[in-house]
Order: structure tokens, then sequence, then C-alpha cells
């Protein structure tokens, strides 16, 4: 006895309805806005400055663009199709195309796109297997603990996964930071004097491990979760079998668990290309950028007010096309496995 | 252990070596938390103290009079140590016996802010009034040992009016969390009973939305906003507002932006309900709706509880698009503290900074103590289910 169609829509109806007004049309309206450029209507009119002098006025007259003004003294603005001109703009192709033909890798890390997609990916694939790797081995540990100490146990790793991000890459750059408790201890053991917020590739160290501290105790619940469900027959039949414990991991739990690793794998895959917080938390816009912080900065007023709307559509654009190119093997998956279950 | 398996049994070495991995995971796990907490007490020559023990003695703090004695150590321990023994069993205890049977949630909302004030006060009022009188009776041992202030505390929450980004914060979280469940709890459970193929692309569909970075989403909302007086004015006239730095409006789009992920939560959790609880619902007469509201909903709470621990996390951690989306004059917490560490010139704003963000984990982290169990069964069937 399934829900009637009728029923069915007015039980999804408002979630349906808060996700069409707030996340398909936005993107409808990103996607037009890319192509778009809305820009204070100017004109140019000369101004004729007089100033008293002896005998004759001295008179200068000198052209300015000013902006149009409408009855009510606003800025009048028209919005222009320029086709792919603000995708260009963030791309930046003859810039980018230069640098590649004479492989100069320095010169095309000088446009803010490429830096940022480097960095997003480079993030996104070096934390997976990182999350994937701590999550499974406190989580065997943990399974492998007194019972009577899994409780606080489980307490403490929880909160890394829960504090806010930014708060959470602070707290660590307070760690690291010039007179920072950590960089003092370093320096001593060293013997040599630090800056680890002066070049890129420490920020980008320390952000990689902000985020496996931050993400590892999600992936250690779930797999957690997952070892309370191994059969012990197979297990047991397995050491019968004169399985070593590498050899029951590596072809009873692990199997058991891989439906949970592709989700956290997913889950992961999501959240690390949206690689934000840490930017702000470490202040590192003048060394690293992400794909997701260079929307933000576009969306940002500058000293002048301004908004860059035209390229943050762009940039907003591209970097979903990015996160869909990612997850299209993983919804092919789902997409075969439902067919498969439907039949 | 005498029953497990001679082979099953693990050798020593292997056993020290998890032990160690633990304990070295918990001090990681804990140690950045932990330090912040410590260095927003003290004076800021502690607070950056090279010699770590001075950080957590903080002698120039002590010698500038303030401080805690043994007593008083001694008491703080004792009031925490209860204050968390009665959170993790007396509290839920109390609040599953005395909320009545469908109204668990309102239960527990008011016993968390009962049992926090009753905290505030007995530890931050009635304790220091005890312990005045008592540590100058008590000569030397009254004397204070452990450099401590809360002066960086006072700075941020009275004189830069912190508490008012703390209202917004709650303003803004409190209506994600009541909002996001209604609806995603009336969809999660249609999507459950749905068997229909539409229903496997709201999801699909959903998970894809689920993926989108908000900068795209807030790319969208913020030309809109900006100039929504004029774009509305045609219908609305001179009513229409402007959505900029409107805190209803923020909580429709972290409403809408949490939907995919607690529609697929909550779905998981109705199918666990089994099926022949509403249809000999549906079976003695009732509508889909009756059977929702009278068998469903009592039995439902658990997973309501998780789900919305998590639009609270998404909505109280937010940071991109409440700052993008509100205005300084009803700025969020998480936002506001860029303010502090933008302008952090001197080591006393850095460890005002470092109190701010001590004081938005604080709840975060009593959050977890009592919820703990809920956010682990919830990972755990959210996961299990996919």
């Amino acid at each position: 006895m399934t829900m009637k169609f009728r029923t069915f829509i007015w039980f999804v109806g408002p979630s349906i309805f808060l996700m069409f007004l707030f996340i398909a049309a936005p993107l409808v309206s990103v996607f037009l806005g890319s192509f778009q450029i809305t820009q204070p209507v100017v004109e140019t009119v000369d101004i004729e400055t007089c100033s008293a002098g002896f005998l004759a006025q001295t008179c200068t007259t000198e052209t300015r663009t000013v902006p149009v003004l409408d009855e009510a003294g606003n800025t009048v603005t028209t919005t222009q199709w320029v086709g792919f001109l603000s995708y260009s703009r963030v791309l930046e192709p003859e810039r980018a195309w230069a640098a590649i033909s004479s492989f100069n890798y320095n010169a095309l890390m000088q446009i803010d796109f490429w830096a940022a997609l480097r960095f997003t990916l480079m993030f996104t694939l070096v934390t997976l297997p990182l999350v994937l790797g701590v999550g499974l081995a406190i989580a065997l540990a943990v399974n492998n603990a007194a019972q009577s100490i899994k409780g606080p146990i489980i307490f403490i790793s929880l909160l890394p996964f829960i504090i806010t991000p930014v708060i959470g890459a602070l707290s660590i750059r307070w760690l690291f930071i010039g007179d920072g408790i950590l960089t003092r201890g370093l320096e001593a053991w060293l013997d040599r004097d630090l800056a680890l917020f002066a070049q890129a590739w420490t920020i980008e160290l320390m952000m990689l491990f902000y985020r496996v501290w931050h993400v590892a105790p999600f992936a250690f619940v779930i797999f957690y979760a997952g070892l309370q469900t191994v059969n012990k027959d197979t297990l047991e039949s397995a050491i019968i079998d004169g399985a070593t414990r590498w050899d029951r991991l590596r072809y009873v739990v692990i199997p058991h668990l891989m439906p949970l690793i592709v989700f956290v794998a997913l889950i992961h895959l999501m959240d690390s290309y949206r690689v934000f917080e840490e930017i702000v938390g470490f202040t590192a816009q003048a060394h690293v950028i992400s794909l997701q912080w260079l929307t933000y900065d576009f969306l940002a007023p500058d000293d002048a007010g301004n908004r860059a709307f035209s390229r943050a559509s762009a940039s907003a654009m591209l970097t979903m096309i990015g996160i869909v190119v990612l997850l299209i093997p993983l919804l092919r998956r789902t997409w075969r496995d439902h067919k498969g279950s439907s039949h | 252990m005498s029953d497990t398996p001679r082979a099953m049994r693990q050798p020593f070495g292997l056993k020290l070596g998890s032990a160690a991995f633990l304990a070295f995971w918990c001090l990681l796990a804990s140690f950045p938390i932990f330090w912040i907490a410590v260095m927003s007490f003290k004076a800021p020559v502690d607070a950056f103290a090279a010699n770590p023990l001075d950080v957590i003695l903080g002698p120039a703090t002590r010698a500038s009079g303030d401080g805690l004695s043994i007593l008083d150590i001694g008491l703080g321990v004792v009031v925490l140590f209860f204050t968390v023994k009665l959170a993790v069993g007396w509290l839920p205890r109390k609040v599953q016996d005395w909320a009545p049977g469908g109204q668990v949630w309102a239960g527990w909302i008011i016993g968390a802010v009962g049992y926090a004030l009753a905290f505030v006060l007995i530890f931050f009022g009635l304790l220091p009034l005890v312990l005045g009188p008592l540590n100058a009776m008590l000569g030397p041992l009254g004397e204070p040992v452990l450099g401590l202030t809360t002066r960086h505390y006072e700075a941020v929450w009275v004189e830069n009016e912190f508490y008012q980004n703390f209202l917004n914060s709650m303003l803004v979280t409190g209506g994600v969390v009541a909002i996001s469940l209604t609806v995603g709890t009336l969809a999660g459970y249609g999507l459950a009973r749905s068997g229909s193929n539409i229903a496997f692309w709201i999801l699909i569909v959903a998970l894809i939305f689920r993926a989108l970075p908000h900068s795209v989403l807030v790319a969208g909302y913020l030309p809109f906003f900006v100039n929504s007086a004029e774009i509305l004015s045609p219908w609305l006239g001179d009513t229409a507002p402007t959505l900029y730095g409107q805190p209803l409006a923020v909580i429709a789009v972290l409403v809408s932006i949490n939907q995919p992920f607690t529609i697929w939560m909550l779905r998981s959790f109705f199918q666990n309900i089994p099926n022949e609880l509403d249809e000999a619902a549906r079976v003695d007469g009732c509508t889909h709706f009756q059977a929702f509201r009278w068998v469903i909903m009592p039995v439902m709470w658990p997973g309501v509880i998780t789900t919305g621990l998590f639009s609270f996390l998404l909505a109280y951690n937010d940071f991109l698009v409440t700052s993008l989306l509100l205005d300084a004059t009803n700025q969020t917490m998480v936002p506001a503290i860029a303010g502090y560490f933008n302008r952090e010139t001197t080591t006393t704003d850095q460890v005002e900074a470092v109190a701010a963000a001590v004081s938005i984990t604080a709840p975060l982290f009593l959050l977890v103590m009592i919820f703990q169990r809920q956010i682990v069964s919830g990972l755990t069937a959210g996961a299990v289910k996919g």
C-alpha cells in the first residue's frame, strides 16, 4: 500500500519548494548572470572650470566620465549580454596558454583561477586517503580498547568534528603562529627561526593537517559502527583457515566496510572540494586560495564597495562543473544500482 | 576475555601499539582546543610565553593579582565533575521521565537551558561568594597558585557587545533548526513511504544539490538580495524589503541549503520504522496525515533529535553565507570573529580573539557532552542506510 502521488506531493511539497526557490532558481540565475555584465551607465561631459584671474578669467575645459543618475539620484545601470567575457576574465586563457606552451608553471600559478584549481584538487585528493586511513585506524584501535574507556575516547574524538571550522583552523593557527607554543617548540628543537605563515607550502601542510584532524573523527564513528556488525562466524572460519590478522583485515573486515568507505569518500569529496574556512582561519589568501574562496572574494565588496557579480557567477559555474565531473562516476554507479534493484 | 578464542587474542605488542596510538590521537584531538581554552584565561604575556608551563600556570597573570588558590581549584573541579556526571546520567533520565510523550524535544530544550543557567549561577555566582571569605580565612592555602583572569571574556562580551552576535546566532540557528525539521520530517516521511521513481530522482537531485559549494548559491542570491526592494516593488509596492541583512532571509537560505542532507537522513530513519505500523493505522481508517501525526510522530524523536543536531551545527558553524548575506548590525558570532583576527595588532587583541573563539566553542562542547549518544547513533543510521 504505497502512497498516492497526491499525498506524496503534499508531504514533500514544502521541501521541494524550498530547494527549488533557493537552490535550483539561484543556479539558473548564476548561469544567466555569468553571461551578463551589469555596469553603471556613464556619459562624458565637458566641464569648464574657471578661476578668477587678472583682466580675464582663466578657464580650463576637461572631459570627464560621470555616472548617469536618475531622478532619485541613484546610478542608472545597464545589463548587457557579453558571452564568455566573464569566463575569460576568470580563466585568462591567453595568459594561461602562453604559460602552458612555454612550460612556465609559476606563470600559470600567477593566475588566480588556476592556482585555486590546483590547490582545491590537490587538497581534495591528498586528504581523501588520509581521512579514510586515519579514520579506519582509530576505529580499529577503539574497537580494540577496553569497554570502560570507549565512551570518553569517543567524546574526545568527536571534538575536532563538531568544532566550528573557522575556529578549528584558528586554534591550529594560534599554535603555529610566530610566538605560538608549537612554533617555539620546533624552533628550540631545530635550533633555527621558523616563519610558518610566510610561504605557501607550510600553510598548505597546516591546512591538510587541519582537515584530516577535523574529518577523521567522522570517518572513525562510521567505520566504528560498521565494525560492530562484522560477522563473527566469518572471522572465526577465517582463523580456522589459517588467515593472519592482516589477511582477516584485508579479506573480511575491509570488504564488509566497503559501502561505508564509499559513503565517507563521497561525503568527503563534496566537503573538501569546497575548502574555504581554512583560508579564512589561516588568513592564507596572500599565498593560497581555493575555488570557493575565489567566488567569495568576487562577491565580497571591494574597497570601493563594488561586488564583481559577473566574475563571481562565472567562477561559481566553473566550480560547479568541477564537482559534477568529480561526482559523475559515483552517480553512474548509483544509477546502475537503482536500475539493477528495480528489475 | 577467557571465552575469546586463542587465535583472536592479541599479542602484547599489538595491544601496546594500539593503546599508544589511541593515546596519541586523543592528545592530538583535544590539544588545540584545550590550549586555546587555557590561553584565553591568561594575561597576554603568559598566553604567548615560550615555556608551556608558564602558559598553564600564568605567573604574570598571578602577579597582576588574578589567580586561583588550591581551595578554589579543588572546589571548582568537584563542581565541574558533578556537572558533567549529572549532565550525562541524571539529566537525560529526568527529561525522559518528565516530558510528555510527543514533546521530548521541548523537554530537552527546557532541560538543557535550565541546566546551563543553574550551572552558570552556581559556578560563577555562588562559588566566588563562598570562596572569597574562605580563602581569606585559610591564609597560605588561600594564596593564588594558578594565574587566571576572565578579563578577556569581559572585554569580548561586555565591551565589544559580543552578546548581540550571540543573540543573532541563536535567532538564526533556532530558526534554521525549527523550520528544517518541520519541512524535512514531512519530506523524509513521504520519500520513505513512496516507492515511486520520482522519489528516487528527488533524492538523486538532492544529492547533487548537497555537493554544490555554498558560494555558488550565494552568487545567485546576492544580486537579488541587494536589489530586492527595487525588484519586488512592482508586486509589493513600498513595503518591498531589502533582503540583504535580514536574518529571516538567511534562515530561509540555510534551511534550503540544509534540506538535501536533512531529507536523506530523515528518510533513512523513517525506513527503519516498520511500514506495518502506519499500515495498521491506515486499515483502521486513518489518512496518511493522521497516521503520520498519531502513529509516526510519537516514535520518530530519536531521528529528529539527531537530524536537528546536524542542522544546528550547520547553522551555528556557518561562515560563508552569514558573512556575505548579513551586515554588521546583525552579524552572527562566527563571521564576527573575523573582525577580531583581522585587527589583531596587539597581543591583547589576539588573546581577546582567542577568548571569543572559546566562547563560540563552549556551547558546542556542551552539546556533544549531552548528545554524544545521539550523534553517534545518528551518523551510524545515516551511513548504514546510505
